[in-house]
């Protein structure tokens, strides 16, 4: 195809495009009044049925709990098929290989971080219920937290502050734990996801019922998931750099 | 607030076109991380910080490490090839 051809194509294509997309913006409601009833419904509902103080979390893990056991799966096969493949083709053993950070500036912000970003991260998910965050923020930022002891230290003290046996394992638990939850409460009561437990009080630690375990569940799935992704990268990298 | 939203969608808009238009794959990682941030400013000017947290180590942590490793293993194998 030659050049013009090309461009008058791309031109075509792009008149399209944006003659949609202005088309679709002009229809849009304004700002902050969408159509939908579903948010307004629940919350006015979800504070007395729940007792969740943030709605978001009472939806994605009690009202629309199954969408997320399917992204919690997504995760879980996505880092599951990683690990297969990886370690499967791991020709070089990494024993002896030499990791050493080249600036003492990045190891002193990084030794300072590391506990804030776990701490804040456990902040996050604890929380996630009854302020902005939750299992899967926090669990990303855990995992973030721990990816910075590789940035500041080495990536053995990563490997050693994350042995990948707990890592897999704890990734099994926390997806399994969800499903668990789910099947439990699918059993006792006939839908999944039913919130059995106490609902305590609202805008304590101890409200939302199933929410919470739940919500702590995700935490671990999505943490390790992360954690096991950054694991392995890592360990590629380092098989390399032996064989150099 | 009309004046931090316009801006936040400017700042999205100009680090997006940055990140495709850089042509070395390592600066377009880096700089997907600088947009990912915008990102989470635009998130919390328009009141979605749940999405925000999410987006906030997502894309400024999560996915430029996975493609800089990547990048870092491609780079070792080409260079042994030579």
């Amino acid at each position: 195809m030659t050049r013009s051809a090309r461009i008058i194509l791309c031109a075509a294509g792009l008149a399209g495009l944006v003659a949609l997309l202005a088309w679709g913006v002009a229809g849009l409601e304004p700002f902050g009044h969408y159509p939908g009833p579903y948010g307004t419904v629940l919350n006015s509902v979800e504070p007395h049925e729940r007792h969740a103080a943030n709605v978001v979390s009472a939806v994605v893990f009690d009202y629309r709990g199954v969408d997320t056991l399917g992204e919690e799966l997504i995760l879980f096969g996505a880092v599951m098929g990683l690990a297969f493949l990886l370690r499967e083709n791991r020709e070089e053993n990494t024993r002896g290989v030499r990791d050493r950070v080249p600036s003492e500036a990045l190891r002193a912000v990084g030794l300072v971080a590391v506990p804030v970003v776990v701490l804040l991260a456990l902040d996050l998910v604890a929380h996630g219920y009854l302020t902005p965050g939750g299992g899967f923020q926090g669990g990303v930022a855990a995992a973030a937290g721990l990816l910075l002891v590789y940035l500041a230290g080495d990536w053995r003290a990563m490997r050693h502050a994350g042995p990948l046996p707990v890592v897999d394992a704890a990734e099994a638990a926390g997806a399994s734990g969800f499903l668990i939850v789910g099947f439990a409460t699918l059993i006792a009561s006939g839908a999944f996801l039913e919130n059995l437990l106490p609902l305590g009080t609202f805008g304590k630690l101890t409200s939302g019922g199933t929410i919470p375990v739940a919500n702590w569940c995700a935490g671990l799935e999505v943490s390790a998931a992360f954690v096991l992704i950054f694991l392995e990268f890592l360990e590629e990298i380092m098989a390399e750099r032996e064989a150099k | 607030m009309i004046g931090a939203q316009i801006s936040a969608l400017a700042l999205v808009a100009a680090f997006a076109l940055a990140v495709v238009l850089v042509h070395d794959v390592l600066r377009s990682a880096v700089l997907y991380g600088i947009y990912g941030l915008m990102l989470v400013v635009l998130f919390v000017v328009f009141q979605a910080p749940d999405v925000a947290l999410s987006q906030l180590v997502v894309s400024t942590v999560a996915f430029p490490v996975i493609i800089v490793t990547a990048l870092a293993k491609v780079a070792r194998r080409e260079r042994r090839r030579r």
